[in-house]
This record gives C-alpha cells, structure tokens and sequence, in this order.
C-alpha cells in the first residue's frame, strides 16, 4: 500500500505541471487579456474582499450566487423527493407521471430562459412577496424568479431520478421479512423503504447540487441580475478582463467542489452500511 | 388433534412474460401438526417455496384452501413467522435493533424490546453480538440473526425457506443441529423446505416429498428415527437413498 503521503504528491503532479504550462503560456503570449499570468489572478484570489472591477468583491458575490443556488435547490429537493418516493411506491403513479416528466428532462434548463424572461421578467422573492423596501428587500431582490427556476429544472431532474430508483430498488426480501413480522403499510414505508433508498437519494441531491451550481453562470446571465459569481464573470470578459474572468472560473469551482465533498463525507459517514452490505 | 396448517387442494398458475400459463402447484393438500417438524423436498421449480409463500400470506390463493388454525390465510400475520434464503437483516440496523424489529411493530416500549431481543440472542448463542451491524457477520451468524427475530415475535408456525441453502457444507450442518438444539429451549411447528434430501432426513419428523411440473405432492412420510441422528445410521442412509430416487424416477 502507497503511503498517505505518495498518494498526495501523486495527485498533486497534474495540476502542478498545468500551472507551469499556464505560466509559461502567459508569459510567452504577454498578452494578459489572452491569458493573464497566474500571478495576476492569485492576487484576485488571495484578496477576495477587495472590490473588482466596481461590481463588489468576488467573496461577496459569491455569496449571492450560493444563495440563489441553495435557494432554486431547496426548491427542486422540496418537489424532487416526495415525487420521486411516490412515483417509486406506487406504479400508478409512476405512470402516471413518467411520460410527462419525461417531455421535459431532454431540454436543457439554458432552453428555458426566453420563457422564463418572459414569465417572470425580473420579478424576484421580494416582489413576489410584496416586501417593503429595506435590508432584507436588497437580498430578497436578489433572488430573481427566473434564476431560481433555472436553477430549479437543472437540480429536479436528478432528485427525482433518484428519488424513484432509490425506492424501486430496495430489496423485496427486506419488504417481505418486514410483512412477516408484523408491519403495517406505515411501517414499511417509514421503517423500511425510506432508510434503504436514503443513500442513493442522498446521492442524488448531491448529483442535483452539482448541476444546480453549474447551472449559475446561465442564470446569471439573465436581464435583471446585476451580481452574482456568474454575473461577474459576463461583466469582466466585456470589459476586457480576463483574470477577473479566471478568478470567478476557480471560484466556481473550489465552491462547486467543496460542497460535494461536503455531501460525500454524509454518505460515507452515514451510509457506510451500503458500500459495506455487498 | 387441530392442525396448525392445513392445505387443502390448493392450485396455482403463473403467467410467464409472453403470457404462457405455468401450472406451479397442482391440487396440493397436506397437513401440518402442533409441534411438528415437517420439511418439504423437492427439485428447484416444484412450486415449494411457492406454497411456502403463500402459508406466510405473501403470495395470493387462487384456488383450494390455506388455513391457519381454523382461520383462512389471506395476509400475513404475526402467528406466523417466516425466515429466508436470503439476506433479510436490515442493513442499517445493528443485530440488536433487527430481532427487535417485529416487537417495535407490536409497539414494545424500546427498553423492553431491547431486553426481549437480548434473550433471542441468547438463544441462538449471539448476544456477544448484539451491537454489531449485520455487514460483520458471517453468512451463518446472520441466519441465526434472522431465527432469533422470527423467534421474538413468539410465532406459533415458523416458515424457513431454505435458510441454509446459501451456506457452504460445514456452516449448514452446524447450523442444522444449532436449529435442533434451538427448538429443544423453543418449542414450535415449524415447516421448513430445502432442496436438500440429507438436510430434510437430518431434521424432520415428517418429509413431504414433491416434484416438479407441475408442483404435486409425491408422498408423504414419517421418519421415525430418534435425535440426534447419526448420518452413518444405515436407516438414515436407506431413506435418503429412497428418497434420491423417487426424486430421480418422477424427474425423467
């Protein structure tokens, strides 16, 4: 077996050497709207409470992008499973939905955007809501219904999916063995079904996470969105800055990675059984 | 005396993919008595396991009879206790919390069930085991696992379909005297079926031989010897011998 160590400075080469490529690149080119040197954008990313480009700092904006992720994925987990359970349950469901779910799971959620401009313009949580104008307005103003709806169609599909198979495919001897002893309608349901198709719905929030998170840039990039990580990313390529473009790609990235890892440690804390039960 | 089971010309037909009818059980009676210990023997497909299924209530009667006592078996229910060839042990739930299973059903208080739990590992010898998870047992120790929590549901008629089948040679004669001896402290009907014709001639007082296509009763006979027995008995070996070959004669 490799030492803890040998593993790390195996993974760790690639990226080395594309960092070198990137640097000898830029150096060559010297053309930094082609391609900034990697000490330009480190500098972005070592400060990211410096405001850039007059738009705020990268840390603030990511903020309002994560807050309109977490919200359009609140949103598609709160829909995604309780269907998904059902449709898995019970096959008359599942018919009865499947065929006009899967009308709309080919179209991808950038598809969406002329109609969803021209249902929601830019309405947001805090017209919807009828908030008055304070703090807590400039945040829910934010929170645009188009994006949010985006971010929605990106992260149900995979909940859902999950969600079905997930309890489609627990063991029948589990459900039988249950019967056997007693178990009511409920009890199966509550005591059986759900615990067996946690983990693969829990993968399939984590899978829904990560597509809702890339699905940021193209909501971003929505009329009305004057923020976000997204937002940033369009502005500085307009006006010619290609390091504030690359910084707010990496952060993308370290955000989009984190919070996977974050659901992974879940899983294998909480659902080793399932790796471990053959 | 009043029977535990009673089967009474029961009839049962499958329809395969492409809506051919499969005959899986063919006008099949027979009868099970209090304390005993009947094994059913027979070929893969003779509609045993079938018929096993649908003594626990799990598979619908079409046609013929199935009583429990005096009642009609139409769902399964808590007299009955069924264990399976296969892996049935929740896996997310340590040993304990598995053979409290069918308790917390009831609705036992947690505490009493945890104590009632703890006395069905004793029996089978586990209670060492207690808050393991079922990952980290071994095949056989997980049967005795899914025994201890049919067990603790106080079954009047206990249902095993095949549950040694999945283990090697050693593990199932060991747990075929573990079964015994259990039975010796818990006394039960049991109705057990096994593909195995040693295995039924090692436990039972009774073996109910079928065949297959469709499912029929071949025979039905007493085995007569004292326990425990002893595989090197000439009896033990002449019964198994007949048994072979009725098996062989209706299989061609």
């Amino acid at each position: 077996m490799r030492a803890g160590w040998q593993t790390a400075c195996l993974s760790l080469c690639a990226p080395a050497l594309f960092f070198l490529l990137w640097e000898a690149v830029a150096r060559a080119a010297g053309n930094e709207i082609i391609l900034p040197t990697l000490e330009a954008v480190g500098s972005l990313l070592l400060h990211p409470f410096d405001n850039v480009i007059s738009m705020g700092s990268i840390a603030s904006n990511i903020g309002v992008s994560l807050a309109r992720v977490l919200c359009g994925y609140l949103l598609a987990v709160l829909c995604g499973i309780p269907l998904g359970v059902l449709m898995g349950y019970s096959s008359s469901m599942f018919t009865f939905f499947n065929s006009f779910l899967g009308m709309f799971r080919p179209i991808p959620p950038l598809a969406w955007v002329p109609l969803v401009l021209a249902w929601f313009g830019v309405a947001s949580l805090a017209t919807l809501l009828e908030v008055p104008r304070s703090p807590l307005y400039y945040y829910l103003n934010n929170l645009k219904l188009s994006m949010l709806f985006i971010i929605f169609v990106g992260a149900v599909f995979p909940v859902l999916l999950s969600a079905i198979h997930g309890v489609r495919s627990v063991n029948r001897t589990l459900i039988d063995g249950a019967r056997v002893l007693g178990a009511s309608e409920r009890d199966i349901f509550r005591l059986i079904l759900l615990p067996a198709a946690a983990p693969e719905i829990v993968t399939g929030m984590r899978i829904g996470l990560g597509v809702a998170w890339m699905c940021l840039v193209s909501a971003e990039m929505l009329p009305g969105s004057l923020s976000g990580v997204g937002y940033l990313i369009t502005h500085a390529y307009t006006v010619g800055r290609t390091d504030v473009v690359i910084a707010g790609m990496i952060s993308i990235s370290v955000v989009g990675a984190a919070l996977d890892m974050a659901f992974q440690y879940v899983e294998r804390r909480r659902y080793g059984w399932r790796r471990l039960a053959r | 005396m009043e029977q535990v089971l009673t089967v009474s010309r029961v009839h049962k037909e499958f329809s395969t993919g492409d809506g051919q009818r499969i005959v899986a059980l063919e006008d099949v009676s027979m009868g099970v008595e209090e304390n005993e210990f009947v094994c059913i023997v027979g070929p893969s497909g003779c509609g045993k396991s079938t018929l096993l299924r649908m003594a626990a209530g799990l598979e619908p009667l079409e046609q013929g009879t199935l009583q429990y006592r005096t009642d009609p078996i139409a769902r399964p229910r808590r007299e009955i206790g069924m264990v399976f060839q296969e892996y049935s042990l929740l896996p997310w739930r340590s040993v304990r919390e598995n053979v409290a299973l069918g308790l917390e059903f009831a609705g036992m208080g947690k505490q009493k069930r945890d104590a009632e739990a703890l006395r069905y590992l004793e029996l089978v010898n586990l209670r060492t085991f207690a808050n393991a998870m079922p990952y980290e047992l071994s095949g056989g120790m997980r049967q005795r696992v899914a025994i201890a929590r049919a067990l603790a549901n106080r079954p009047d008629l206990l249902l095993m379909d095949d549950p040694f089948g999945a283990l090697d040679a050693h593990t199932r004669i060991l747990l075929q005297k573990e079964l015994l001896r259990i039975r010796e402290r818990h006394r039960t009907t049991i109705v057990f079926v096994t593909h195995s014709v040693d295995e039924a001639v090692y436990l039972a007082d009774t073996i109910v031989v079928m065949t297959a296509r469709p499912g029929t009763i071949a025979t039905t006979l007493k085995v007569g010897l004292p326990h425990p027995r002893d595989r090197a008995d000439p009896r033990f070996a002449r019964l198994t011998a007949d048994i072979l070959a009725m098996l062989d004669s209706a299989g061609t």
